[in-house]
Order: C-alpha cells, then sequence, then structure tokens
C-alpha cells in the first residue's frame, strides 16, 4: 500500500503480504518525509531550532515546541515563572483537544463517513487556531516557546475569548459523541479489530491514548509531573479491551478531561511575567552535558535528547519520536485481519509523517 | 534506588561486567551508566525483570558519534641541554581513538520510576562497530536501532530484521556522522553563505559566467 | 432496534444542516473571496524593512549590523554592507545596506529576525495573496521591494507599531537629552576657562544634531 494513498495519513508505505484478503505479513516503510532535522540543528544555534520543532508534528506544533523548551530547561537548570507555566498548560490543552478531535474526524473519514465528523471538529478547531493566531502570530506554525518561559504575553481579551470558547465546549463533545457513538457500522468496524497486549504495548515502547486503551496506567502529566499538572484535577481514562473501539473512545474522553483541565487553568492564571526579563536571545550556550526531556504530547511521550558542548550549537539533538514507536506495533495488530482494517488500525495509531520520518 | 546501588546489583549478579558510572555535569543530573557489550543483554535481562526494578520501557535509543580528537598536552621530559640533563616542557601531540555510542534511556511503567541511562560504546569508527542488539529484551528498540545503523553505521548483531529505515536501501555512507560530506549537487542558491556559497562559486566558474 | 446508532447520528446532521438556516453559528462557511474574515493583528507572513518619513532610501533604520542573517534559521537573509555612511533618525552616520536579499521560497516566517533586530528596522508583513509566475527571480525580495514605510506598519499591527513608535521616540529624547547635558556642561566649562585665562579666545560649544 503505497505512499500515494489517501489513507495512509501521509507519505507511508506498508508492504502487505496477503492471502485472499488476510494479512500475513506487513512491513512498514518510512523515511519519505525525512528532512534531516537532527542533522540541521547541529548547525543551526539552540533558539534557531525551535521553528523546525513545530514542523515535527505539525498538526501540533506547541507541544512539540514546549517538549524542546523543557529539555533545554533541564540541560541548563532554567526556572519559568508562573504565569508562563500555566499558558504553557492552556495551550498545550488547546492542542491536545484539537488533536483528538481532528483525529476521530480523519479515522471516521478513513471509515467512510466522508468528511462530516471530521468538518464538525474543525469547526472547533478553526476557533482554537483563531486563538493561536492571536496569541503566536500563525495558525501552525507557532514557534512560541522559548527557554524559562514564552515569547509574548496573552493579549487584552485573549482571555475572555477563550473561556467564552471553552464554555461551549462540553455541548459540542456530547453532540459529537450522539453523531457517531452507538453507530452500529462503527462499533461493527472497530470492536475486536486491532486488539493490543498490555504486555506487548509496554515492551514495544507505545505510549499515549493507544497504551492507556490496553489498560495500562502510565501517563506523563500524572508520573512525570512536568510544568504544573500536579495542580489540576483530572482522571486519566483507561480502556479494556485494547482494540480500536478503546483507542477511539479513549481519544472522546481525553477531549472532555482536557475541558476540566482548561477550566481550572482559565481560572487560576495568575498575572505575572512570562520569562526572565534579563535572558538573552541571541547567544545562548549552556554548560557542557546532556539532558532528556519529555512530555505528553497528544500522540504519546514526545521526547528530546540534547548532548551539549558548551558551544552554541548543540552536539546531538535527538527527537523521540512517538508516532515512530507507535509503528512498531503495527504489523502484530493487523496479522490476520482484512485489508480494510488495516486502514482503520493505522488511523487509530495516529500517526503524522513528520513525527515519523523527522 | 540511584545508579550506584544498580551499578553494585548488577556487579554482583552478573560476574564479570565492566561497568562504569559517568557523571553528566549539567544541572539536570541524569547521570548514565556504561556497560561493557559482552554482558549488556543480560544486564538488560535483569534490569527488565528485578522485582524491584522492572524497567520495562526503553523510551529511547540514540547514536552519538564521537570522531577522533586530537589532544596535545605539555609534559616534562628530560632532555640535555648544553650538557647539563635539564627538565624540560615538552608539547606532546596524540589522537584519541573516535568511536560511536548509543545510548539507551529505560523507565518503569509498574514502578513509575526512572530514567536509567545505559550507553555502550564501539571500538572504532571504521571496522569494530559490533554491538549486541537490545530488541529481544524490548521491542521498542527495533526500529530505533535501525535508525543508528541507517544513520551512523553501528551494525546490531541479534537484530531481528537491521536495514536502512529512513535512507533508501541502495544509499550508501551514514549521514549523521561528523564527517559525512553531502553529495555535490548544486541548484539555484540566491542566499547563500558560507560553504554553500564557496561551493556555488566553483560551479559557477566550471559552468562560466551565470 | 438495529440502526437506531446510525439513525441518532443522522438526527444529528439533520439538526445541523437545518439548523445551518436559522441560527449564524452553525454556517461556518465564508465565501472566499467575495467574503473575508476579518485579519487578526498579530498575524505574520514573510518580513518588511521599515523606513521613517518619504524617502525610503534616506529613512530606511537598517544599519546592516547582520545580526538578522546570522540568526535566521534557514539562512535566507543576505546582507552586503555599504562602504559609505548616511545619517539616521538622530543624524549620527550609520553604515546602511547595500544589498538586502531575502529569499521568501526558503523564509518560513519565524519571526526570529524581528526579536532579535536591535534597531526595529524588520518587521513582519500580514499580506499572503503574494502568488508570481517566476519560481525563481521573483521570490527573491531586494531592498526596495521589501522597504515599507511606517506608515504602513501602522496600518497592519497599529498595537506594536505605537508601542515601537514610543519607545524609539523614548530612546531619541534620551540621546538629545544626554547630548543636551553634555553641551551645556562643556559650555560651562570653557565660560570657566574663558574667564580664568582671557588671552585664550571661547571655543564654540559643539552643537549636537
Amino acid at each position: 500500500m503505497g505512499p500515494q494513498h489517501p489513507s495512509t495519513h501521509g507519505v507511508f508505505r506498508m508492504d502487505v503480504v496477503l492471502d485472499g484478503e488476510r494479512v500475513m505479513k506487513l512491513k512498514p516503510v518510512f523515511g519519505y518525509l525525512h528532512r534531516n532535522h537532527e542533522k540541521i540543528a547541529e548547525h543551526e544555534t539552540y533558539l534557531g531550532s525551535m521553528p523546525y520543532t513545530d514542523r515535527l508534528d505539525y498538526i501540533c506544533s506547541l507541544t512539540n515546541n514546549w517538549a524542546y523548551a523543557l529539555a533545554v530547561e533541564k540541560l541548563a537548570g532554567i526556572q519559568v515563572p508562573e504565569r508562563a507555566e500555566y499558558i504553557r498548560v492552556i495551550t498545550a490543552e488547546l492542542t491536545r483537544f484539537l488533536n483528538h478531535g481532528a483525529l476521530i474526524g480523519f479515522l471516521t473519514q478513513d471509515m467512510g463517513a466522508s468528511g462530516t465528523p471530521l468538518m464538525y471538529a474543525f469547526r472547533e478547531r478553526e476557533t482554537i487556531l483563531d486563538l493561536f493566531e492571536s496569541l503566536t502570530g500563525a495558525r501552525m506554525m507557532c514557534n512560541y516557546m522559548r527557554f524559562g518561559g514564552c515569547r509574548v504575553d496573552l493579549p487584552a481579551g485573549w482571555l475572555d475569548q477563550a473561556r467564552k470558547f471553552v464554555a461551549t465546549l462540553p455541548r459540542f463533545l456530547d453532540e459529537f459523541e450522539r453523531l457517531l457513538a452507538s453507530n452500529e457500522i462503527l462499533m461493527a468496524r472497530t470492536q475486536g479489530v486491532g486488539v493490543l497486549s498490555k504486555e506487548f504495548a509496554i515492551n514495544a515502547g507505545v505510549t499515549g491514548p493507544i497504551l492507556r486503551a490496553s489498560g495500562v496506567n502510565y501517563d506523563l502529566r500524572k508520573v512525570d509531573k512536568y510544568g504544573i499538572y500536579d495542580r489540576f484535577a483530572f482522571k486519566i481514562p483507561m480502556g479494556e479491551h485494547g482494540d480500536t473501539y478503546d483507542r477511539y473512545m479513549m481519544r472522546l474522553l481525553e477531549m472532555r478531561e482536557s475541558v476540566k483541565i482548561l477550566n481550572q487553568a482559565l481560572k487560576d492564571i495568575p498575572e505575572g511575567p512570562i520569562i526572565d526579563p534579563k535572558t538573552k536571545i541571541r547567544g545562548f550556550k549552556p554548560k557542557p552535558g546532556e539532558a532528556y526531556g519529555r512530555i505528553e504530547s497528544p500522540k504519546g511521550e514526545l521526547g528530546f535528547y540534547l548532548v551539549s558542548d558548551g558551544t552554541a550549537n548543540p552536539y546531538r539533538y535527538r527527537v523521540r519520536s512517538c508516532c515512530m514507536m507507535n509503528l512498531t506495533v503495527l504489523e502484530q495488530l493487523c496479522i490476520g485481519h482484512n485489508v480494510a482494517d488495516v486502514v482503520v488500525i493505522l488511523g487509530s495509531i495516529d500517526i503524522v509523517m513528520g513525527e515519523v520520518d523527522r | 534506588m540511584t545508579l550506584e546501588t544498580i551499578k553494585s546489583e548488577l556487579e554482583a549478579k552478573i560476574p564479570g561486567c565492566v561497568l562504569e558510572i559517568v557523571p553528566n555535569p549539567s544541572p539536570s543530573a541524569q547521570h548514565s551508566l556504561r556497560i561493557d557489550p559482552a554482558h549488556a543483554v543480560a544486564i538488560a535481562t535483569f534490569l527488565r525483570d528485578a522485582d524491584h526494578l522492572q524497567f520495562d520501557y526503553c523510551s529511547n535509543v540514540t547514536g552519538i558519534d564521537w570522531p577522533a580528537k586530537e589532544i596535545s598536552e605539555k609534559v616534562k621530559v628530560k632532555q640535555i641541554v648544553d650538557g647539563v640533563e635539564q627538565e624540560v616542557e615538552e608539547v606532546q601531540k596524540s589522537t584519541t581513538i573516535g568511536y560511536l555510542e548509543v545510548v539507551y534511556h529505560l523507565f518503569s511503567m509498574e514502578k513509575k520510576h526512572g530514567p536509567v541511562i545505559l550507553r555502550m560504546r564501539t571500538e572504532d569508527r571504521a571496522e569494530q562497530v559490533h554491538l549486541p542488539s537490545l530488541t529481544p529484551v524490548w521491542q521498542s528498540a527495533e526500529f530505533q536501532e535501525r535508525e543508528i545503523f541507517d544513520l551512523y553505521g553501528v551494525i546490531f548483531d541479534g537484530h531481528p530484521d537491521l536495514r536502512r529505515i529512513l535512507m533508501w536501501d541502495g544509499f550508501k555512507d551514514h549521514p549523521m556522522r561528523k564527517d559525512y560530506v553531502e553529495p555535490d549537487d548544486y541548484e539555484y542558491e540566491p542566499t547563500a553563505h558560507d560553504e554553500v556559497l564557496e561551493r556555488a562559486r566553483q560551479h559557477r566558474t566550471v559552468m562560466g559566467a551565470l | 432496534m438495529f440502526g437506531e446508532g446510525i439513525l441518532r447520528g443522522l438526527a444529528e446532521t439533520a439538526r445541523n444542516f437545518l439548523g445551518s438556516y436559522v441560527s449564524k453559528n452553525r454556517l461556518t462557511t465564508v465565501q472566499y473571496p467575495e467574503e473575508r474574515l476579518p485579519q487578526i493583528e498579530a498575524y505574520r507572513n514573510f518580513p518588511f524593512l521599515v523606513y521613517d518619513g518619504e524617502d525610503w532610501q534616506q529613512g530606511l533604520r537598517c544599519v546592516s549590523c547582520f545580526i538578522c542573517e546570522k540568526e535566521c534559521p534557514p539562512k535566507c537573509i543576505f546582507i552586503e554592507k555599504s562602504t559609505d555612511k548616511k545619517p539616521d533618525a538622530v543624524g549620527k552616520p550609520q553604515f546602511y545596506p547595500k544589498v538586502f536579499n531575502i529569499d521568501v521560497s526558503v523564509c518560513m516566517s519565524c519571526q526570529i529576525c524581528v526579536e532579535v533586530c536591535p534597531f526595529d528596522a524588520i518587521k513582519m508583513d500580514t499580506d499572503y495573496e503574494l502568488s508570481t509566475t517566476n519560481r525563481f527571480s521573483a521570490l527573491l525580495w531586494d531592498k526596495q521591494h521589501l522597504a515599507k514605510s511606517n506608515e504602513h506598519y501602522h496600518k497592519i499591527h497599529p498595537t506594536e507599531a505605537a508601542a515601537v513608535d514610543a519607545q524609539l521616540a523614548a530612546e531619541r529624547a534620551k540621546v538629545a537629552a544626554k547630548a543636551k547635558a553634555s553641551a551645556d556642561a562643556k559650555a560651562a566649562a570653557d565660560a570657566k576657562t574663558a574667564s580664568a585665562a582671557p588671552a585664550t579666545p571661547p571655543v564654540p560649544a559643539a552643537s549636537e544634531k
């Protein structure tokens, strides 16, 4: 199933060995979008790599920025002021919301619901992207986080706009669920398809909603407690069966938890600086050493491993990409199913080729 | 459960293994443990299966290239100067052997602790680049070890399917190494800087005035 | 009943469809280019050079310090420094860029050049209807194409431009005040030396510009 295919979520190729309609073997082939991000980062300064991180998982650019900023802050020991932490949480949860919405939309589109749930999700996505545009200046390639805080402060009226928008989200989520939750076609195509066992998921390094759908309680927001996530009260949805239906419902439930976190963060955000005024933009040279910083991006664990040798360019810059790790299980999940199920399973694993290939 | 206790446990359980703690001078304080390739699989299996450790999740496998470095140090040497034996300072140049390094980040999903960082080094960068693969222990290392083979050239023994992953199959050379020379394909480059400008100038003199 | 879930979903879709005739927020399509959404002020798309006053060459704020060229991640800015100097807004002679090219096909509008410029000389534009017919030379913008007036900056980013103008005015006032204070001190010192040694003719105080 070659790279030019409408349902492979980007330029992704699968070499599938079939017996009639059943899949016998499946080998994923990628590298079509390999843009050499890691080597470019060795020639750029630390700040110069920040716009490139936007383009890793291009749907969720703000969480990529946060992961990189977190890794550099660990490397250099920089503290982040409180208001910046709240802004980071708000933008990250908004990103999680729009990512899960887009994913449900794309998954159902692959199953044949030609675009209706997708456009419903995109309606909310447009409002969120307008919020991002008024905050950062761009809709998708935000380039917003800096080492030690954020680039600019919230413009006047942004918080009220955000609060008004978040207040409409529970009603939207009810409508979205009612659209497809008890749909017989959806249930027939996803229940029992692509069952991922708990032990295999842990061993294969799968993280994110896919892991939690298989019944493992591992969410970096609760385990690492990075940022200020320990101040917010939210639950971690977990699945029982580990099939595609559980992975689909996981996203819906996580969207509801994101709304809970957003309500709390938008209420409690304090005044204050968003970055230490004495930080220099140019000439940032961390001491030699290394650091591994990771966050719970909407797709899984996104980590950055930085090795510094004391100069302005990193010696080694590595992106631990969650989408590439999640693809490890694709072969095991698809064996024994039909070709049509391969598309559904791939959609539920949720890959973005920008992150798989970097 | 610190790195020192893990090290002493490993030395007790697996005789003959050579371990070394590599300190990390940055504020992140993520120190790593250098293991020897001969006992790597045994060490990894112990870390994964021991009851109090249970490092069942290998999060990140990275390759790092350390090319050979020339170091010059001042050494006091006894020399005969004007008939008198004196100690003279002499500058001695030596070259360290370059090596490729593979770093593993381990976490525990069961116990929710970590990270434990393991490092393995090859002998040199040319011929002796074989390291044991930890894919039989953690399946998550499969794609990442293939990527290190593709981009750095480390050959993992015991990997189920070692072939190029990001570059195409017929590609020669290993792009992420520090001494990788990019192919000389000149394109229209209106705002060229530094090395790109040099190469563009060479092309222009060959192709004539542009 | 079998099929109930599908019917419930279809009821949802029907509600959306019929609702779009009645309420505005269900009708989300904007018929571009006849209808346009209002432009958000903070939007950024490709940089431009700011000049003060009427003459774009005289009033160009850029002093060719090369900082934006060094910090640009995809290295799309190309500057050549001039050999002569021209006076800037406070009259101090400064270098100016003889050549200032931006390769727009490479630029990713990341705004790092704006952040690092110490002279507020390069800012982000908002125009996105930029299609050309020539892929190479039409996407390499030179100094003349890039230079746009301060009024244009005020039109596209009013609050930002007002803040920049206030900051520049404050800086120039500080420079003027310091020069005036030093001129006054020098005049006082010369008056003293003139009264102490009448043979020496008084030196006129150096005037600031």
